[in-house]
């Protein structure tokens, strides 16, 4: 009996602390659906900020954030690509090569406010380009592609031996086995980790503190050597410097709603495409 | 296609894909070099030991003053605090999705936990200014909750989908021998458990905790939102405080390029930068630690 009931409590601590991470995330996501969902409106997401960010809507910053991603997918994707296709499919394995590992496994646990001094001390003003949309979107290519290499050598790693040996049976060379075997088959995988990579720095604040975010600007071009808005550069401001801080409040709110369903609808992306590729897989 | 042009373009692809290779693999080399010449400038001006031993930072200042102790351990503040937290939840979570779930939990569990990883930290910060903030300011009784536990609570947040996937995919790799041999003898789930499966993932599990408290001190946003932001001492949970990511953060945006401050904060990022470096590579050394115990 005694014992009965303390395996309960031991199976109820485990069960609690759960619960407990479960509660964060629901706390997280209904405070911001309940209170953001007020001001959140077509208005909100069409229309540029007006009366010193205290009423109209955040388009500059949304089209803002689209632009940095792209430049983030179209830098660090194919670069990444190719590193892991040479770690995986190339590189002997040396002490070169584990250093090479090695090197990117540490980068992707360095802070992302040191990648943005690098930025600013390497694009911003080394290669003079400036603080833009193109020195951010470079600063967030770096931090994406360790993200990037890790996940698409899984993905190729899932590649099983018999298909590339066929490939080699019929005379390909190693070249040719790449680009017509093993890259299409692995792509599912590959697509899935640039756009969970590309989502994690659509949400990246510290990088572009320093490397082209503003606050506000008047009719921007969106050209790529200019300075440009970003919706979690925006939450931040509106949360923290704003000069009347419970008056932006619902705008707020709003911004972090958007921002979290713009990083959550490309989190389930990635997700539909991994399951898609691996129900393709089952019944194949 | 002739024969040997095929063998031009397989030698000329093998020597780009090892370029891209090589390429990034010298990023790290690159960073830390960037880091090195920008912060060498400042060590010329101010000794390396008065910058780690003092607590008085003010570059402003006439005379300036860069000492960074406060800073420093403000950082240790908020991430023992947060691993405080996160530990405990993070390896019963654990736990609980190894060895307890069922089936449809697990599946229901695991995209939550990503779900949980994939916020932007800036959200999490804003949360801890307007629902946490407001919460710890009615518990001290004091007029705003924005202090260092405030961080620490963002930052387990934060940690926690890190340490509980390192710590499943460790306690999921034990042998199930291991624990057909406990129960055999005649030990119960949680005998098992605590006394068979955690130790035997110990190393798994500490890399966990070591890649959490990586993600914890290297932060940025969370802790410039809700820490406070005071340079000083502080004396406990409930003291403002500012990090180092923190004060990188404020101050790059005001200071003038090359200047002695500006280089100083490029010494602030160096010595984060080394301290994240040990704990990662600790981290990675038990992840090796556990991969080869899989393989056994």
């Amino acid at each position: 009996m005694k014992r009965k009931l303390l395996e309960y409590l031991e199976w109820g601590s485990l069960l609690m602390s759960t619960t407990a991470v479960c509660f964060f995330l629901v706390v997280i996501l209904w405070d911001l659906a309940s209170k953001g969902a007020g001001s959140l409106s077509w208005d909100f997401v069409s229309r540029f900020p007006e009366n010193g960010m205290t009423s109209g809507g955040i388009l500059p910053a949304i089209i803002g954030t689209v632009m940095l991603t792209v430049i983030t997918a179209i830098t660090a994707a194919p670069f990444g690509i190719c590193c892991a296709i040479y770690l995986h499919e190339y590189a002997p394995d040396t002490p070169v090569t584990r250093l090479i590992r090695a090197s990117i496994r540490n980068l992707a646990g360095v802070p992302s406010v040191i990648f943005g001094l690098f930025g600013l001390a390497c694009f911003v003003q080394a290669l003079h380009l400036g603080t833009s949309l193109l020195s951010a979107g470079l600063t967030l290519g770096l931090l994406s592609l360790p993200y990037i290499i890790v996940t698409s050598e899984e993905a190729l790693h899932r590649v099983p031996v018999s298909i590339r040996e066929g490939a080699w049976a019929l005379g390909a060379t190693h070249f040719e086995m790449v680009r017509d075997i093993v890259v299409p088959s692995a792509l599912p995988g590959i697509i899935t980790g640039i756009i969970l990579a590309v989502s994690r720095a659509a949400g990246e604040t510290a990088p572009i503190l320093f490397t082209g975010a503003a606050y506000y600007i008047n009719n921007p071009s969106f050209s790529l050597d200019q300075e440009f808005m970003a919706l979690p550069y925006h939450l931040y401001m509106l949360s923290t410097q704003h000069q009347s801080v419970d008056l932006v409040r619902p705008l707020a709110y709003s911004t972090a709603l958007v921002l979290i369903i713009v990083v959550l609808l490309l989190n389930l992306t990635a997700f539909y495409i991994r399951y898609k590729s691996s129900k393709d897989h089952a019944t194949a | 296609m002739k024969l040997v042009s095929r063998k031009h373009t397989e030698k000329f692809t093998a020597r780009f894909f090892k370029a891209c290779g090589f390429g990034a693999g010298s990023v790290l080399i690159a960073l830390s070099l960037m880091l090195v010449w920008n912060a060498a400038a400042f060590f010329i001006h101010v000794k390396p030991y008065d910058f780690v031993s003092k607590t008085q930072w003010d570059p402003t200042g006439s005379p300036s003053a860069y000492g960074m102790l406060s800073m420093l351990i403000s950082t240790m503040l908020v991430a023992v605090g947060a691993m405080l937290i996160a530990i405990p939840l993070g390896i019963g979570t654990a736990a609980f999705l190894a060895e307890y779930a069922g089936r449809k939990l697990k599946n229901m569990l695991k995209p939550a936990i990503e779900m949980l990883a994939a916020i932007p930290s800036v959200a999490i910060g804003f949360l801890g200014i307007v629902v946490i903030s407001p919460g710890l300011a009615g518990l001290t009784g004091r007029s705003n909750g924005l202090n260092a536990l405030n961080g620490a609570i963002l930052l387990s947040v934060m940690a926690l989908p890190t340490i509980i996937t390192v710590a499943q995919d460790a306690i999921d790799g034990i042998p199930i021998s291991y624990k057909e041999a406990s129960f055999g003898i005649g030990a119960s789930r949680w005998q098992t458990l605590t006394q068979v499966t955690i130790p035997a993932a110990a190393p798994g599990i500490l890399a966990a905790i070591m890649l959490g408290v990586g993600r914890a001190i290297g932060e940025t946003m969370t802790v410039l939102m809700a820490t406070g932001n005071a340079i000083a001492l502080p004396h406990g949970f409930f003291d403002a405080v500012r990090t180092m990511t923190a004060t990188i953060a404020i101050e790059m945006g005001e200071v003038p390029f090359q200047t002695t401050h500006y280089y100083a904060l490029f010494s602030v990022a160096i010595l984060l930068f080394i301290i994240t470096l040990v704990i990662n590579m600790i981290g990675e050394y038990f992840v090796g630690r556990f991969k080869k115990f899989e393989i056994r």
